[in-house]
């Protein structure tokens, strides 16, 4: 199933919980609204049009021109019964969930897909978007005590951290980002 | 291979009922197990919570060796990445460079030539063997067998004189790069690994009898740490983990990258115990059944590289333009069969020469955030042969 087939499905069940989509591109996506979000992600999963029963990886994306933070879940359907075959049905998927940076809250999936669970502590740690019904939304990557979510484009290196030097004079006066 | 046959024992695997303990007064007792513990394959911390010799919780804490590979690569052009792939899963850079490589190419557009395309089948493969040398090896020390270790730590010595005398590298190459492979291969390499497969390949038949059907070592993995097929889709394991569990998917045929459609190679699963010479306490999705996969999967590297070698054309070994190329603004998402499962490259462009954005899924994460999940209610002895099996690389899991 292409991806055009399951975004058209997406807009007759939910309507406008689809905000975009992007179909041309070299890895088509759709835009799913972030307050329906786990209500479309949990018919992805169990609809036997769709049945994407894995999360491959979910990315956090920073649109700082945009003032926006993004999550990217790449969906895939992964046939459970025939342990023998290769699965016949067998779609990959994309979908974007974007939120205002200065409030970036989602509804978590790790009901849906138990990867998430992960997944999600590192979009959090990393780019500091708020997972809202996440079982456990710590830091996983770095120490508890850290400030601030690396992967944004305005993140401020630390100069120092428990007596650590943080960054070089030379990396100070060259900022790169 | 001679089948050792297994009586059957008692069932050691109990549901954790306290209401069912009666006046028996037990005390839970958190163990803190790592981040420096043998066992735990570098730097990953369990806390375990145990009721005597039971395992009630075990929460694996990452991120002791988290070195922000993901901002450096907003920062550097993609040829000058490819270094630090090989620092994410430090026992399989050659499929590491392949896939981040792999990914640059699609998304600028590069054309590989031929011959590199095969000399990267051959090198991936061959560090596909390296790595699960190591898994087997350190998982036989994980179950107090000390002679595999030696035995596959000198194979995979010969490998790593075949990638020092390709590229000088014994670890961490950058041989594959973006637009093809580093260097032309020297003049005898190809004879060189002739008598190299010569050799190795009657030694896999040499591990199943040392260590495979090993009564000792059935007896610690079989049945135990198992996951169903549908738990292993569900978190997102891969690679041998899946293929252990039943699900015959690999990417090489599934959705061949590169060039593997051209190969002739089967994809070894877990079988159920009792069948095709399995020893009888196995069930399929066990540890036992995880760690024979990745026996299985050495044989059929070692086919793939002799159909590459007697197919590969002379040519070119790397395209013509392979720095300061202008990513388009455009993102992909490309996933290869690493020896511990499907490592994912998400790389965005922003039209300059640096990728506004790279993530990269890899394998062990998602294999190692089932640990607590399946780690419930089984024995303490048998949370390192649970570890052991995943077979994790914690570089990449922290990144």
């Amino acid at each position: 199933m292409v991806s055009e087939e399951i975004c058209d499905i997406l807009k007759s069940e939910f309507g406008d919980a689809v905000v975009g989509s992007v179909m041309d591109a070299r890895r088509p996506y759709v835009v799913i609204a972030a307050d329906r979000w786990a209500e479309v992600a949990a018919f992805l999963r169990d609809d036997s049009r769709m049945q994407m029963n894995m999360l491959q990886c979910l990315t956090a994306l920073d649109l700082l021109e945009d003032n926006k933070l993004a999550a990217v879940y790449d969906l895939f359907s992964f046939p459970v019964t025939s342990a023998e075959e290769v699965p016949l049905l067998r779609h990959h998927f994309a979908v974007r969930v974007e939120v205002n940076r200065d409030d970036p809250h989602i509804p978590t999936v790790s009901h849906v897909w138990p990867t998430a669970d992960w997944h999600e502590r590192e979009a959090y740690d990393m780019m500091g978007i708020v997972f809202d019904g996440h079982p456990e939304l710590t830091r996983i990557l770095c120490p508890d005590d850290w400030i601030g979510f690396p992967l944004r484009k305005d993140y401020e290196y630390p100069v120092d951290y428990h007596g650590i030097p943080g960054t070089t004079e030379h990396q100070l006066t060259n900022p790169r980002h | 291979m001679a089948e050792t046959v297994i009586e059957t024992q008692p069932d050691l695997h109990f549901d954790v009922d306290p209401s069912q303990q009666g006046d028996l007064r037990t005390e839970e007792m958190l163990v803190n197990m790592g981040p420096q513990h043998p066992a735990t394959h570098g730097v990953l911390r369990v806390v375990l919570r145990t009721d005597g010799e039971l395992v009630l919780e075990s929460v694996p804490h990452v991120g002791y060796l988290h070195r922000c590979a993901e901002k450096i690569g907003e920062n550097l052009q993609p040829y000058q990445y490819i270094p630090y792939t090989d620092r994410m899963d430090y026992l399989a850079g050659m499929n590491n460079n392949q896939a981040f490589a792999i990914a640059i190419e699609e998304l600028a557009g590069i054309e590989v030539p031929e011959r590199a395309k095969y000399i990267r089948v051959i090198f991936a493969e061959l560090n596909r063997i390296a790595s699960h040398l190591v898994a087997f090896g350190t998982y036989g020390l994980d179950m107090g067998a000390f002679t595999p270790f030696l035995y596959s730590f000198r194979e995979r010595e010969m490998i790593l004189d075949l990638f020092e005398s390709a590229c000088g590298a014994r670890l961490t190459y950058s041989y594959i790069t973006v637009g093809g492979v580093h260097e032309e291969m020297p003049d005898s390499f190809l004879d060189v690994l002739h008598e190299f497969l010569d050799y190795f390949e009657p030694k896999i038949d040499e591990y199943n009898q040392l260590l495979s059907y090993n009564h000792i070592f059935v007896k610690r993995t079989a049945n135990v740490g198992v996951i169903s097929a549908a738990d292993a889709i569900a978190w997102g394991l891969t690679g041998p983990c899946i293929r252990g569990s039943g699900v015959r998917w690999d990417l090489r045929k599934s959705t061949p990258y590169e060039i593997y459609d051209r190969f002739d190679f089967g994809v070894p699963i877990g079988h159920p115990g009792g069948t095709e010479g399995i020893p009888n306490a196995v069930v399929v999705g066990d540890c036992w059944s995880r760690y024979f996969v990745r026996v299985c999967e050495m044989q059929e590297s070692c086919r793939i590289i002799r159909q590459a070698m007697a197919q590969i054309p002379e040519g070119e070994f790397t395209a013509a333009k392979v720095k300061n190329i202008k990513l388009p603004d455009d993102e992909v998402y490309v996933e290869i069969e690493n020896p511990r499962g499907q490592l994912g490259f998400y790389v965005r462009g922003d039209g300059s020469a640096i990728p506004a954005r790279v993530k990269a899924r890899g394998p062990s994460f998602c294999n190692i955030s089932i640990l607590n999940h399946i780690g419930r209610g089984c024995l303490l002895a048998d949370i390192p042969a649970i570890i052991g099996s995943v077979d994790i690389v914690m570089g990449e899991v922290d990144r």
